[in-house]
């Protein structure tokens, strides 16, 4: 094929107040060809595409769109342009149809004709091997359904540099391969991918070129068939890593949570967990794997007893006493019997830490009650932050410094340094390296194992199948709030995974 | 070169600025204010200069119109003394003119039937201890619909005003009314006033020390704690293990009861008997003093002072240079109005088009001269 340049960066620098987010990044991609923008949280990829985008607008350097220098100043530019970005969080509106929500916010002169529109819409489908119905409503789709009602819309709009802000975060391996397909078939139509990525082997099934940015700074371009999961591990981080989890056994492994028969509606009354039963061993890591909204969430703040149970039994066993159960306790007393939560929902300052506070106030959240005075104790919880910002390497300027401003990978080592700190019996951690660089994510794996090894009942929610596999000793698979599996972990296969996270109601595998 | 598109001004979020620059900014937004001020002056023909000379000396130069002023700042800051805690919770309470009512009917009510029975001092304790707590009661019931139903707290509260200031109406034309068809509730007895410390009612010392308490409060406490915590997120309060409902009854009992306490202190101190405008705006004018403050109990100090010495000022204005009343409101607006928007330019700062052109080609001409 003939190399038509799509677009070309020169120089783009990007400050947010003193923060360089972006500097000085070249960066070049022509029709035809996917690029895996690769680089750790924080990097300044997001930053960059937005600035591709509209949604911010550059301090320094220029973009060239088919090799004239343009000026994108809003997403209208930029859909002028023909660029369109699919982001992270989906911008759709939940009653109305996908044709009615592709349409939406287009300024035609004609008169809208929705059975056109419908046309239309299947016509793109069919060209780009997409599976979805115009006529069906946003709220009866998968998010898989939602993100492709996405990338219509762009494609709709006639973008031909389309922009994917980590596409395959919320799919199941199935799905991410049907949509590694439609996406070639997009690029054998001429179109310029970029995709937003830090899964290594998504870049090397999916990529014609990998660019890698690293704190901000634009490291290189590479051909994704000249190099390997290695190699670009070591650009991103700027080091050689090792992509290794010591994966130990705890010699007695002994019963601590048991549930049985779990069901919970959220508050709209829709069923989210439905008769979920397992049992949290002391000394062992279970992984929660499943597509985003399963019921992890759920799950842990029924334990944790943020949620109300309606139905079922979680019994927990504590060193040398009875069992109890933990269903209709307040938060307060399910903590002080030893359970632990280092929740990292979706929003990270939504709950578990304060955002207007520095990482003293955020230690005192675990002991403000302490002690029998009306004054709170600042002394304890300051020395447990200080330890915590040395032992994490969390970068803040002090103690003192508000968490909100502080980068997320940060902010999530905040939490799970202080989860970790407060010696729990069961440690429940969701999404506990989301948002953190590779390093600090291995550290996090390391401290869980320690917590493991010193017989502690880890319970592991995560999104990353190869990770999963890895750290863990058993995964059990929810798929829409039902129990679909218990894998081993040392024996499974990702593809068995990730059948189970489609399917209701698999077998329990031994 | 299509420079077209480029936005001619553009946002920046901006780091923490150095504690000397916001300062300096907070300080330019009022002399920029008063400059403004200093327009309006000129263009109804009075010496801008002269009339903030009178503003100053009318409200601080003599002992008398000192007095006067510190009896206006002294129901201000005790009231945004009141609703700091509520609104560092996030829960918006605007009923403070209701708790005050609230608190100053309770307090009458020990003026007028039990001045008789007891001296001074137990009679003005039981006094403002009445007004603490109808206040305080006045403020639960909003607060106990908000923590059980989530009712809007901040319409509740409103509504509460109307209530209470309609019972005091009541009041005054029935049972507790003075002289027959006067529609006035007589003056309280002298043992029921409180006593006066350096010509101003002593309220000034009760609130002084409610200055040092909020603060200590806010700051050290393990309320305080919670109340920052749940101002923060709910959901964070929760997984803490606090009882938000119970935190948010609580802090709303406390609030309410230190503005009952302020009307207390009103209808006392100030009035000697009470009316249905007892209240006269405080509990609204006091919310612009705690956010002016950033509901730092030793700013309110200042800020209160400030909105006090303009209210006085304004009445020397019009009685001396015949300037209408209507004017220094306006001044008083256009005062506020700066120092709330400088804010805008702290957090934030502005990029200009034409600056970074002129830069660029600053930059441009410097590199053709190197070349040349």
């Amino acid at each position: 094929m003939e190399t038509v340049c799509a677009i070309e960066l020169k120089n783009i620098t990007k400050r947010f107040g003193s923060v360089v987010a972006n500097d000085g990044i070249n960066l070049s991609l022509n029709r035809g060809e996917i690029l895996s923008l690769l680089g750790e949280n924080g990097s300044g990829k997001t930053t960059l595409m937005n600035m591709l985008s509209g949604i911010y607008y550059p301090d320094e350097g220029e973009i060239c769109v088919g090799g004239e220098k343009v000026t994108i100043s809003s997403p209208k530019d930029a859909f002028r342009y023909g660029i369109g970005m699919i982001h992270q969080h989906y911008k759709l509106v939940d009653v109305f149809t996908a044709a009615e929500n592709i349409v939406l916010g287009l300024d035609d002169e004609e008169k809208l004709d929705m059975n056109q529109t419908n046309a239309k819409v299947r016509a793109i489908c069919e060209k780009y091997g997409f599976d979805i119905d115009p006529t069906k409503k946003i709220y009866d789709m998968s998010v898989s359904q939602k993100q492709t009602v996405e990338i219509i819309k762009v494609l709709y709009r006639g973008a031909d540099i389309l922009i994917l802000d980590e596409p395959t975060a919320v799919l199941t391996p199935q799905e991410t391969d049907k949509l590694f397909a439609v996406l070639r078939n997009m690029r054998a139509d001429g179109k310029a991918i970029v995709i937003i990525t830090h899964k290594l082997h998504e870049v090397m099934a999916l990529s014609d070129k990998v660019a890698v940015l690293r704190k901000g700074k634009y490291i290189g371009t590479v051909n994704t068939a000249e190099t390997n999961p290695q190699a670009l591990t070591d650009m991103m981080v700027g080091h050689t890593v090792t992509l290794n989890i010591d994966r130990p056994t705890y010699e007695k492994p002994v019963p601590r949570l048991s549930l049985s028969g779990v069901s919970c509606f959220d508050a709209e009354g829709v069923k989210r967990l439905d008769d979920v039963s397992f049992t949290a061993m002391g000394g062992e890591i279970l992984g929660i794997a499943g597509v985003a909204g399963s019921g992890q969430r759920e799950l842990l703040e029924c334990i944790a007893g943020l949620h109300p149970v309606s139905s079922g039994s979680i019994m927990y066993t504590p060193d040398e006493a009875a069992p109890s159960d933990l269903v209709g306790k307040s938060p307060m007393q399910i903590r002080k019997s030893g359970v632990a939560m280092a929740f990292v929902p979706e929003d990270r300052l939504g709950m578990g830490l304060v955002g207007s506070m520095g990482m003293t106030g955020n230690m005192m959240l675990r002991s403000w009650r302490k002690g029998k005075s009306i004054f709170v104790n600042r002394k304890d919880p300051n020395k447990l932050a200080n330890q915590i910002w040395h032992d994490l390497e969390v970068v803040t300027p002090s103690t003192e410094f508000p968490v909100r401003r502080m980068s997320g990978g940060n902010v999530q080592k905040v939490l799970v340094g202080r989860e970790i700190a407060s010696a729990p019996s069961v440690l429940m951690t969701a999404y506990a390296v989301r948002g953190l660089d590779i390093n600090t994510s291995y550290t996090i794996y390391n401290l869980l194992t320690e917590q493991k090894m010193q017989g502690v009942a880890v319970v592991y929610v995560g999104e990353d199948l190869d990770v999963l596999l890895e750290l863990c000793d058993r995964i059990l698979v929810l798929c829409g709030g039902k129990v679909s599996g218990i894998v081993d972990a040392r024996t499974t296969t990702k593809e068995e995974v990730g059948l189970l996270m489609t399917r209701v109601g698999g077998k329990e595998a031994e | 070169m299509n420079k077209k598109h480029e936005p001619l001004i553009r946002l920046a979020k901006r780091e923490m600025m150095p504690k000397g620059q916001v300062w300096a900014i907070r300080i330019g937004s009022i002399l920029l204010a008063l400059l403004l001020g200093g327009f309006i002056l000129m263009a109804i023909g009075v010496n801008p200069i002269e009339a903030y000379g009178t503003i100053i000396s009318g409200s601080l130069g003599k002992k008398t119109a000192l007095r006067q002023t510190a009896k206006i700042a002294v129901p201000l800051l005790g009231c945004a003394l009141a609703i700091a805690p509520c609104f560092k919770m996030r829960f918006w309470n605007i009923g403070a003119e209701g708790q005050i009512t609230a608190g100053a009917i309770a307090a009458s009510y020990f003026a007028l039937y039990w001045a008789d029975k007891l001296p001074a001092l137990p009679l003005l304790v039981i006094m403002g201890a009445a007004g603490a707590i109808a206040g305080g009661i006045w403020a639960l019931i909003p607060a106990f619909f908000k923590a059980k139903w989530n009712t809007n707290e901040t319409l509740f509260t409103l509504m509460m005003n109307y209530i209470v200031i309609g019972i005091v109406r009541w009041l005054e034309g029935g049972p507790w009314e003075g002289r027959k068809g006067s529609q006035v509730i007589p003056q309280f007895a002298e043992n029921a006033c409180l006593p006066r410390v350096l010509g101003v009612h002593c309220g000034w010392i009760i609130v002084l020390i409610l200055v040092v308490l909020m603060h200590i409060y806010m700051r050290h406490t393990k309320h305080g704690y919670e109340i920052a915590v749940i101002g923060d997120s709910i959901n964070t309060a929760r997984y803490a293990g606090m009882n938000v409902g119970r935190i948010m009854m609580r802090t709303m009992f406390i609030s309410g009861a230190i503005s009952g306490l302020v009307g207390f202190i009103v209808a006392s101190g100030a009035n000697g008997t009470l009316y249905h405008g007892v209240a006269d705006g405080v509990g609204f004018t006091s919310i612009t003093v705690a956010w002016l403050a950033q509901l730092n109990a030793f700013a309110m100090v200042a800020i209160s002072g400030l909105l006090a010495v303009l209210t006085k000022g304004a009445e020397t204005l019009q009685t001396r240079l015949a300037v209408p009343a209507s004017i220094s409101e306006i001044i008083t607006g256009i005062l506020l109005f700066c120092m709330l928007g400088c804010e805008f330019f702290i957090n934030f700062r502005l990029i200009l088009r034409a600056k970074k052109q002129q830069k660029e080609a600053a930059a441009e001409g410097k590199e053709a001269n190197e070349n040349a």
